[in-house]
């Protein structure tokens, strides 16, 4: 049955349905599998075997009695700890919401158990998504399949979707929702040789994920190929009443529209993104993509993105701004952790159960928006920052005059060595350099699998299209993944 | 005014006072500013809490269309501008009682701009009025209440009220005395019950006021504000403005400084009292709400908002010294309260209907039986025109006895305290006591002769030119016929007799 857990979305999905196996047998492989690598790789906070097996008996039930099935139905997926899952528990993997049970469902994952999806876990991530390497779980870190070449050292999963991209990369789980604030789709999947879209903000539902940055947070699938992500993508996509940011737009057949063939299709290479001393590897594999994509038919054109540098700035003054709201409602008074010390007060039991039960990066961030906030430092900050986003959407929109979509590198390196980065806060922040620009102007954008770099550590290349043209993305993504041809994938160590 | 004007006469001279006042209204809807959860007041503790309510992981605020609609049309009956674009802000602090950690506001971009209310100084003078500008009404949510009652050592928090949609409506520094503060606060509450976007049930919490004061030498530039909060009556806020005014002329006339804090009103003690000064105030770090969309309001909305207003307090006025030819001072009366002008206008269309006659013809009875004979008789009792056992279709049959001659006004209280007591109608009454008016001119001769040949000195008086004391014969005659003779008649009779 091993076999099984090499399997994808598409190929489940259309196995649980003819017959080939069936549902509950994929979502028993998939469980063993878990089992098997949590020790090793932690990518799981909460494992729910029970939750798979049910959803695929229901399946098998279903097909038995000969009723229509859904477009996952029989896929057991891993779903990111930050996404509220009713009578399982949901952390965000900080200790302050340690024990927290949600009495109610995410729209995401339960449009995603109406298609008849399984959950075979939480997924850890960095603590309340902030993060680029998985290691401000309050968790443990998630270790990555990958390994140097030659090396055992633990390498990093990225982040903060760190638990599903190791989860997919090791044949843990088929596919994983994500969300990406800054890249935490695109970058972690970058790092473990898989598959992941961020949509135009708007097109996922926001309601029932934790909150990280408001205006950034989006919802997207990670898998193994691109065909599985647009799957995935149409069943968690959709209007919602319940998210006032929710896009009133119908969801459009990606899979259905998937096509490699960029004939008539002009790529846009954004002349910012070759930043000085850019990884050598890195470079080669931009350079491999262009080839690709001429190959399919597009015409290349050099754009330019000329506020590119000040993105990442920006970002990080908007992302804790709105954190720091967003998190205040941690306070120990309603539910998740409260430490109330003898004889505290009403501000002595807010310090109290925050400083304990926050990690170090969300205070650094909750300090930074505060600050930046603050009377006094608001129009140096948050309004300059805003100023930027403005701008950097503006320089998007007039690329997209003239191009379809935009390739670029999703990450400057390939991934690093788990405690090589977490003592220079800045120097991980600037991972997500190629990332963040597409978050600021709210659109789609995925990293595809391109190759390994000269250590046998996965590269990904970055397709930012148009808002609402997550088609345009996938099938750039397509073609790149016809031709890079990555069958790459760590030999099992765990 | 100038000779009127309020000033506070401290020891070194003439000291004036400014005043503006922020209203929070709670808005009438059956929902939240941005949840579904219900507003009915006084339901048990935490009974009334969505998910958003309680700032549960990952809940959104959806924008409430009513408490909107109801925002814009309370704009529209001040004529104030109507904002088509507005935004929602975050007001970030910590407290108990506020789940999310911050209020969802509106700082930036108000949904209404500037508008104006005027106020009338006088109750028998309509003309003497002042203009109060508004400056601003926006839309936030109201925070939940703390509870410290219920434990020995631990304070209690009932989120009910968490989240449910208020007004913010700021008034300009325009005031000037504690009657001009309540007048504007009366008149706010009337013109918000008009349009039924609050029901100004201030002892509820519906509505409250936070009053800032300042005072200074009169025509010398503003002087530094106080602001006391949550006062919760017109005559809390007169109070707070006269206590408040005499404090800081006492505070500067002895050589100190009055310093910008929040205060709180002690009704018992009738004095305000400081609360936190500047130094230790909240820094809110107000921006823009992420998780809501700029608020856009189309022309068929705005259209159906001012479609939707009734006829406002300053127009049925009008109308009703005009059209009907009330006295001011009815006219006033009766539409200082939404509910009083319905009632009134409901006896009107009901005494026409029985009277046969013309709403204009039978108006000046109403009011006037309504303010004096009716407000008068439900004050003895305690009670008002809602609680009254008389409706306006009962009031009706009473005053059209009376437009028909069946029975006199005097007979008409009788009957109006035995409607009271019993609940029967005017009709019944009249029938079971006798009540009806005497039109036979022989009962009344008789009468009349009677009261002549027992006075016969004052009939000598009278004839010798003692005028006046024909009354005195009115009112015998009317006594010796228990008040039943039919007035026109007896003084007929009686001038014929008296020669």
């Amino acid at each position: 049955m091993s076999e099984l857990t090499d399997l994808g979305i598409a190929a489940i999905r259309d196995g649980v349905a003819t017959g080939t196996f069936t549902a509950t047998e994929v979502a028993g492989a998939f469980n063993a599998a878990v089992a098997e690598a949590q020790p090793a790789l932690n990518a799981f906070i909460v494992t729910t075997p029970d939750h798979a097996l049910a959803a695929a008996a229901r399946v098998d039930a279903d097909r038995a009695a000969g009723k229509p099935l859904g477009t996952m139905a029989g896929v057991p997926i891993g779903m990111k700890d930050l996404f509220a899952t009713k009578g399982v528990q949901t952390t965000a993997a900080s200790h302050i919401l340690e024990g927290f049970v949600p009495q109610y469902e995410s729209t995401v994952s339960q449009k995603l158990w109406d298609a008849g999806a399984g959950m075979l876990g939480k997924l850890n991530l960095d603590q309340f998504a902030m993060g680029s390497s998985n290691e401000t779980s309050a968790f443990g870190n998630v270790v990555s399949p990958w390994r140097r070449e030659g090396d055992t050292a633990a390498i990093a999963p990225g982040g903060s979707s760190g638990g599903s991209s190791a989860a997919v990369a090791a044949r843990l789980a088929p596919a994983a929702t994500g969300t990406d604030t800054g890249g935490s789709i695109r970058q972690p999947a970058a790092f473990t040789g898989i598959s992941g879209i961020k949509p135009t903000y708007g097109r996922c539902s926001r309601w029932g994920i934790v909150a990280f940055a408001s205006s950034l947070d989006q919802a997207g699938p990670m898998a193994r190929d691109v065909r599985d992500c647009a799957i995935m993508l149409e069943a968690m996509a959709g209007f919602d009443p319940k998210d006032s940011t929710s896009l009133d737009l119908p969801v459009p057949a990606w899979d259905a529209g998937l096509s490699p063939d960029l004939r008539g299709k002009k790529v846009g290479i954004p002349r910012e993104y070759r930043v000085d001393g850019l990884d050598a590897d890195v470079a080669k594999s931009w350079d491999d993509g262009i080839a690709w994509l001429k190959d399919a038919g597009a015409e290349i054109v050099d754009i330019n993105l000329a506020h590119t540098k000040y993105a990442l700035p920006a970002y990080y003054i908007i992302a804790p701004a709105e954190a720091s709201s967003n998190l205040a409602r941690y306070d120990g008074v309603r539910y998740g952790l409260r430490d109330l010390p003898d004889g505290a007060g009403l501000q002595d039991m807010y310090a109290a159960t925050r400083a304990a039960g926050f990690g170090a990066e969300v205070k650094r961030r909750i300090l930074i928006g505060t600050y930046v906030l603050s009377a006094g430092f608001y129009d140096a900050y948050y309004t300059q920052a805003q100023k930027v986003r403005t701008l950097i959407a503006r320089d998007f929109k007039d690329a997209f005059q003239t191009v379809d979509v935009i390739l670029a590198p999703t990450t400057p390196t390939a991934a690093f060595g788990l405690g090589e980065m977490v003592s220079d806060p800045l120097a991980m922040y600037l991972n997500d350099v190629f990332a963040v620009p597409a978050s600021l102007a709210g659109l789609p954008a995925m990293s595809v699998p391109a190759g390994l770099n000269a250590q046998g550590l996965p590269l990904g290349l970055q397709i930012i299209g148009r808002p609402f043209d997550e088609q345009g993305v996938l099938n750039a993504g397509l073609a790149i993944e016809h031709r890079a041809n990555f069958i790459a994938r760590q030999e099992k160590w765990w | 005014m100038s000779e009127t004007a309020y000033r506070i006469h401290g020891a070194t001279g003439e000291w004036e006072v400014v005043i503006g006042l922020e209203v929070h209204a709670q808005i009438t809807t059956h929902s939240k500013l941005f949840s579904g959860a219900s507003t009915t007041f006084g339901a048990e503790p935490n009974a009334q809490v969505s998910l958003v309510d309680a700032a549960m992981p990952g809940m959104l605020p959806v924008p409430n269309r009513e408490c909107i609609r109801q925002a814009v049309r309370t704009g529209m009956a001040i004529d104030a501008q109507i904002n088509k674009w507005s935004r929602f802000d975050r007001k970030n602090y910590f407290y108990a009682d506020l789940p999310q950690g911050y209020q969802i506001s509106q700082l930036y971009h108000p949904i209404v701009g500037e508008g104006a209310i005027e106020i009338q100084l006088d109750d028998k003078n309509p003309e003497n009025t002042k203009t109060i500008g508004v400056e601003r009404i926006h839309v936030e949510q109201d925070a939940g209440k703390l509870m410290h009652d219920q434990h020995p050592t631990m304070s209690y928090v009932d989120l009910n009220r968490s989240g449910v949609a208020l007004m913010e409506i700021v008034s300009r520094p325009d005031m000037r005395s504690p009657a001009e503060a309540g007048a504007y606060l009366s008149k706010l509450r009337t013109v918000l019950r008009y349009v039924g976007s609050c029901d100004g049930n201030m002892d509820q919490g519906s509505m409250r006021a936070d009053v800032n004061v300042s005072v200074r030498r009169p025509g010398e530039p503003l002087g530094t504000r106080t602001e006391t909060k949550n006062v919760n009556s017109v005559r809390f806020v007169m109070a707070v403005v006269e206590q408040e005014a005499k404090r800081q002329v006492g505070v500067i006339e002895d050589g100190g400084k009055i310093v910008q804090e929040t205060r709180l009103y002690d009704p018992d003690r009738n004095e305000t009292r400081s609360m936190r000064s500047k130094e230790d105030a909240h820094d809110y770090r107000y921006f823009p709400d992420p998780d809501l969309l700029p608020l856009v309001l189309d022309d068929a909305f705005v259209d159906e908002c001012r479609a939707s207003l009734p006829e406002l307090p300053d127009a049925k006025r009008h109308r009703y010294e005009t059209a009907l030819g009330l006295s001011p001072y009815n006219a006033g009366v009766l539409t200082a309260d939404v509910e009083t002008a319905r009632w009134f206008e409901h006896l009107l269309a009901e005494s026409a209907t029985k009277q046969g006659k013309r709403e204009g013809e039978v108006a000046k009875q109403a009011a006037n039986w309504l303010t004096s004979e009716f407000f008068g008789a439900l004050n003895k009792l305690g009670k008002d025109l809602f609680s009254s056992p008389i409706g306006p279709e009962g009031a009706a049959g009473l005053l059209a006895l009376i437009g028909n001659g069946t029975i006199s006004g005097s007979i008409a209280k009788q009957v109006l305290e035995k409607m009271l007591e019993t609940g029967d109608s005017a009709d019944v009454i009249v029938d079971r006591e006798g009540l009806k008016q005497t039109s036979d001119t022989g009962a009344i001769e008789a009468a009349v002769d009677a009261v002549l040949a027992a006075n016969a000195d004052k009939v000598e008086q009278y004839r010798g030119g003692k005028e006046a004391l024909f009354g005195f014969f009115v009112g015998q005659t009317m006594k010796a016929m228990q008040g039943k003779g039919n007035p026109g008649l007896v003084n007929q009779v009686l001038k014929a007799k008296l020669g």
